[in-house]
């Protein structure tokens, strides 16, 4: 696998937004099919110096979500590559129908991205943290939705985005993220990556909670237990050959994510499960509550995503396992 | 244009959209009916296209965003030969390219998939932003309904539109004054269509009669002498649902009705009719 998990995991030195904005760049001079939209919030998804660099090419639509999603919809069909961002609530909540119809449904080539995952929206509290917009997404057919988790990962989601005909959504963190991958590791759509091998339990994580599944996988390796890692960046199309290979490997199954376990990564896991290899599971996620306003480490013990929580469901799991 | 032969047309447009609804016995025929004479229009030389190269990337471009209006798209597209008219037998049949609503995916000349109301606004305001982009001046045509415009988002692409200075879009509003539920004015009534368009930065006029195929011509003139103002261009026009079918017209219940096959024998009489007392107008 040409996946290279670095060394370390420390936190990076870039915020996620300015890769964002730098891979926009580098896509839209290589290819003059790449537009960006945004509804009032360039500053916030650090896009400004596309902007700067490409005024034609920018559509700030002003805080008019759904006409965003449209307009972004009618550059496709006519062979533009439009990266439409505005926060993941309002994206997936407020313009859902025009995602669905627009652009999945009309089989366009719109990539709506969608910051601030779960508690990453932070002071802006439970109106701006989205527990459900993958959910949403996840039910509208053809649409693929991932969740990068450190700056490689954004660069390359981004570009393979690019690259791969169709509708996406895409959850985006601005803020700076501890390393995960190193330069030059491969993306593909709808594979998930292998970040440690273990054999006695699998935790499949996304997003925030990758960071945190690996330092778990530390603390059970110091308690004797042998954790794979998968980060599941690719919701959908979902990796069943990685989950079921983990059934079968490691019989026992921990997921862990910035989102409600309902309709998100716990449900989509279990759901594959069930059809091809039962097997004990426990989710790490938000259970089924609003968001609220905080820091985000508080918000992180608030609603149990921290690597503590996925060590106390591993260990629930392998006991479920050894019971059965 | 010669407006004989867009009268001519636009009956024959008439007479395939009560066919192919006939022939399934139920669709929406008032909403479809209603704006035949704006298709015939628009068909007879007004949009810049090749039925033989419907993809051709410089033509201009129409967003039917009251998609329920397919049927009556779809007998101008074949009339127009972008498909034979023996395909207009499939609408609503399994696996047909025709559905209900217009869908650019299915069907040789529709450019914009629509049919949730309200998105062809923000979509036609996309493909005139992509082709401003690409140089052209070619024209985007947007066929909005008056309840559609009940909608936010119409609302949120006539603010982006004239923000952006979309001067090569022409929007037309089919104000037949019914809705499924009620009179338009009854039941969310829209007051000056036109003013408030005016007031959202748009160049705005109202034609009287919405189904007199010279009064609509004259309209999109004056809107293309308008190119280049900054303003995008909407046209009110005042028609009527069902037009062309009197047992139907102004009628609520013509939405989405059932047509009997005595129905559209009797549709096709009165069509037939039409198209006699037209041809006598041209007798010394």
């Amino acid at each position: 696998m040409s996946v290279k998990a670095a060394a370390g995991h420390g936190m990076g030195d870039k915020e996620l937004r300015a890769v964002f904005c730098e891979t926009l760049m580098d896509m839209a001079r290589e290819d003059e099919r790449v537009v960006v939209l945004d509804a009032d919030l360039m500053n916030a998804a650090g896009t400004k110096p596309f902007r700067a660099a490409f005024p034609e090419r920018t559509f700030d639509c002003g805080v008019q979500e759904a006409n965003m999603i449209g307009v972004a919809a009618g550059l496709s069909s006519r062979g533009f590559i439009p990266f439409a961002h505005t926060f993941g609530p309002f994206a997936a909540r407020r313009a859902c129908d025009q995602i669905f119809l627009s652009c999945a449904y009309a089989k366009q080539n719109v990539k709506v991205v969608g910051s601030d995952p779960g508690i990453t929206a932070a002071l802006n509290g439970g109106t701006h943290m989205p527990f459900e917009d993958l959910g949403i997404m996840s039910t509208v057919p053809e649409l693929t939705v991932a969740e990068p988790c450190d700056a490689v990962s954004v660069e390359r989601v981004i570009r393979l985005a690019k690259e791969t005909y169709g509708s996406w959504y895409i959850r985006l963190h601005r803020k700076p993220a501890p390393v995960i991958y190193e330069a030059g590791s491969e993306f593909i759509v709808g594979k998930a990556n292998l970040l440690r091998e273990g054999s006695d339990v699998t935790l499949i994580a996304m997003g925030y909670l990758v960071a945190e599944a690996l330092k778990a996988a530390e603390l059970l390796a110091e308690k004797g237990v042998s954790a794979r890692v998968l980060d599941m960046w690719c919701l959908k199309p979902l990796d069943e050959e990685a989950v079921l290979a983990a059934a079968r490997e490691t019989g026992a199954i921990v997921t862990a994510e910035n989102h409600n376990v309902i309709n998100g990564l716990g449900s989509a896991v279990a759901s594959a499960l069930a059809r091809g290899c039962p097997a004990p599971v426990e989710m790490v996620g938000v259970q089924d509550e609003f968001g609220e306003v905080g820091q985000v480490p508080d918000l992180a013990r608030r609603f149990g995503l921290t690597a503590e929580e996925i060590v106390r469901k591993a260990e629930k799991v392998l006991e479920r396992k050894k019971a059965r | 244009m010669n407006a004989k032969e867009t009268k001519e047309f636009a009956i024959n447009i008439r007479k395939e959209t009560v066919k192919c609804i006939g022939r399934l016995g139920v669709g929406h025929l008032g909403g479809a009916l209603s704006i035949v004479d704006l298709l015939a229009v628009l068909y007879s030389g007004v949009m810049n296209i090749d039925p033989a190269d419907p993809r051709k990337d410089d033509r201009d471009l129409l967003v039917c965003s009251k998609g329920h209006a397919g049927p009556a798209v779809y007998a101008t597209l074949a009339l127009k030969g972008y498909f034979p008219l023996a395909l207009l037998d499939t609408l609503n049949r399994p696996g047909t390219r025709l559905p209900s609503h217009c869908d650019m995916n299915r069907t040789p000349g529709i450019d914009m998939t629509t049919g949730s109301l309200g998105q062809g606004a923000s979509t036609a305001m996309g493909i005139a932003c992509a082709n401003r982009l690409k140089g052209y001046d070619n024209y985007t045509y947007l066929i909005l309904g008056d309840g559609e415009i009940e909608e936010g988002q119409v609302w949120e692409a006539a603010l982006f539109a004239a923000a952006k200075k979309l001067d090569r879009v022409i929007a037309f509003v089919d104000y037949n004054k019914c809705q499924i539920d009620d009179y338009v004015e009854k039941l969310c009534a829209l007051g000056d269509i036109a003013a408030k368009f005016e007031r959202f930065g748009w160049y705005a006029q109202n034609v009287e009669d919405g189904n007199d195929v010279e009064q609509i011509a004259a309209a999109i003139d004056r809107a293309k002498a308008r190119s280049g103002s900054g303003k995008p261009s909407v046209i009110v026009l005042n028609t009527v649902k069902g037009k062309g079918y009197s047992r139907i017209e102004g009628a609520l219940s013509s939405h989405n009705m059932t047509l009997s096959p005595e129905m559209t024998a009797e549709a096709l009489s009165e069509l037939n009719e039409q198209w006699k007392a037209l041809k006598e107008e041209e007798l010394p």
